[in-house]
């Protein structure tokens, strides 16, 4: 099993691992996004509350999760990599932090579009919008620091142990932004979370985070190969031509 | 619903298709860049390797 | 050849660096000069009235308490990595976890310790009443000492970067933000007359979890920082 996993991990059998891979996880990564749209905004019914508007949840929810998950899948990598110094996992942990921080941007955008009908206001200092904005502040926090290296070994390791201390921070940040929500609200329902609906309402909302997850396995094998041929300058398996 | 209602999203139209414009926008500004990212490096490791 | 036991060495470096900021006292006393200006600025940019700044009294003194303290982080780690002594540390073979934290604790002393005794004179600048100096006090208290970690592992990652500050309060801010929540919150508990008890233990957890897994994150840190 060792050999197998040192094999992966050897830059020139990875890039061309990731090239066969990539389609299998991009096309049906469009199929679902596509499906998943076309019936959250037709095929499911609108909520009794909120109307068509809550079809934004098809999208905002799904946002939100990945950038929660692609935080910790971040941070994991970058934790291998620092620990059995494999530069793959921190080449996989660079590649995934501007993808991770676009989700992050969409969910708040997207809540922020949702809250304006629903509450009248752009903007509300709810559990889930304060976390999603900090969860950003995380991810600037560490391309900000990545990018102040010139030493690319300093600046793997540096953002890895950044990004291990920020996933532990993670479920704190989260309690206490939960918990600071509710002391004014002492029912405490997080404002842009779905409606109570039924499970047919749920099934595109499932749709799109397949269709999500698989198009982020697409794009950071794409950029990873980027990495992988940026890292590897001046490797000989490289000098033989790609 | 009709084509009519659809592009109305009941009196919602801004939001939704705002919200849904957006996700597009970040998908495929992710997807341009993840190809752009691969493409210049294979460009430029094709270049060095000729130039030797 | 005789190994100092590491208590020792702790205690050298500890009583070190607060003589040496003895002779420059100046350097400590700009974060204090900071705390209590910006402090100012609020009821500058709000209101004179006191009983308005009362409500947020909590909130203001421990917003610049935080950004007091960010302000002299930087340099924790700056001087001692650019004349070698730390590359000796790391080299030395002493447990570098306890002498970086020997390091944040003096620094603590000269830096955070003097806001937490200046922040009752600050609070009741803002019509914080006395019934919430001693929450205010000991929120302020486990608040500084946890940032100190945290701003250390920060310190310790961006050493030598430049305009490593605005970097190092990037970094750090987000991960001090439970604590703002938890400190200022248990102030304005105790001004509506609630017990503070339940976010003061928290403050109190983080504390504690921050002290032990601080300094292994800090010597990582430095480790990475130091070899490059």
């Amino acid at each position: 099993m060792w050999t197998w996993f040192h094999k992966f991990a050897s830059p020139p059998h990875a890039y061309r691992l990731l090239g066969n891979l990539a389609p299998w996880f991009g096309w049906p990564a469009l199929a679902l996004i596509l499906l998943a749209a076309w019936w959250g905004l037709v095929k499911a019914p609108a909520d009794y509350q909120q109307g068509d508007a809550f079809r934004i949840l098809y999208v905002h929810a799904p946002s939100a999760w990945m950038s929660m998950f692609i935080y910790v899948a971040m941070a994991v990598a970058a934790g291998v990599g620092l620990i059995w110094r494999i530069k793959l996992a921190h080449a996989a942990a660079a590649a995934s932090a501007p993808i991770g921080a676009s989700f992050t941007f969409l969910a708040l955008a997207t809540g922020s579009i949702w809250g304006k009908p629903m509450w009248g206001t752009w903007w509300v200092w709810d559990a889930r919008l304060t976390s999603e904005l900090i969860l950003l502040f995380l991810y600037l926090g560490y391309m900000a620091l990545r990018s102040s290296f010139d030493d690319p070994q300093r600046a793997d390791r540096a953002s890895a142990v950044l990004a291990i201390v920020g996933v532990i921070n993670v479920p704190i940040i989260h309690y206490s932004v939960e918990w600071w929500t509710t002391l004014h609200q002492p029912a405490s329902v997080t404002k842009l979370d779905k409606p109570s609906i039924a499970i047919e309402m749920l099934i595109p909302l499932f749709i799109m985070i397949v269709g999500f997850q698989l198009y982020y396995g697409w794009a950071v094998s794409r950029r990873l190969r980027g990495e992988i041929l940026r890292r590897e300058r001046n490797a000989t398996w490289l000098k033989e031509g790609i | 619903m009709d084509l009519q209602e659809f592009l109305r999203m009941g009196g919602y139209a801004g939001y939704v298709w705002t919200a849904y414009g957006l996700t597009a926008v970040v998908l495929l500004m992710n997807w341009l860049g993840a190809r752009r990212c691969e493409a210049d490096e294979q460009a430029s490791a094709r270049r060095r390797s000729s130039a030797d | 050849m005789q190994r100092t036991a590491i208590s020792s060495a702790a205690g050298l470096v500890f009583r070190r660096d607060l003589t040496l900021a003895w002779r420059r006292w100046d350097e400590v006393a700009q974060p204090l000069i900071f705390y209590v200006v910006v402090t100012t600025l609020f009821p500058l940019a709000t209101t004179p009235d006191l009983s308005q700044l009362r409500e947020i009294s909590g909130g203001v003194v421990w917003v610049a308490a935080l950004l007091a303290s960010l302000l002299a982080l930087e340099s924790l780690f700056r001087s001692d990595v650019e004349d070698g002594t730390m590359e000796q540390w790391v080299l030395s073979g002493q447990p570098l976890g306890w002498l970086l934290l020997a390091k944040v604790a003096s620094h603590w002393v000269l830096t955070g310790l003097p806001l937490v005794i200046m922040s009752p004179v600050v609070g009741t600048a803002l019509g914080l009443p006395f019934s919430a100096w001693g929450t205010l006090v000991l929120s302020l208290l486990l608040g500084t000492a946890t940032l100190s970690v945290l701003g250390g592992i920060g310190a310790a990652l961006t050493v030598g970067v430049r305009r490593g500050s605005v970097l190092l309060s990037l970094l750090v801010l987000p991960l001090a933000m439970p604590l703002l929540i938890f400190g200022s919150r248990a102030v304005g508990m105790v001004m509506d007359g609630d017990s503070p008890a339940g976010p003061l233990q928290l403050l109190a957890a983080i504390f504690f979890l921050t002290l032990s897994l601080g300094p292994l994150a800090m010597s990582a840190a430095i480790r990475i920082s130091v070899e490059s």
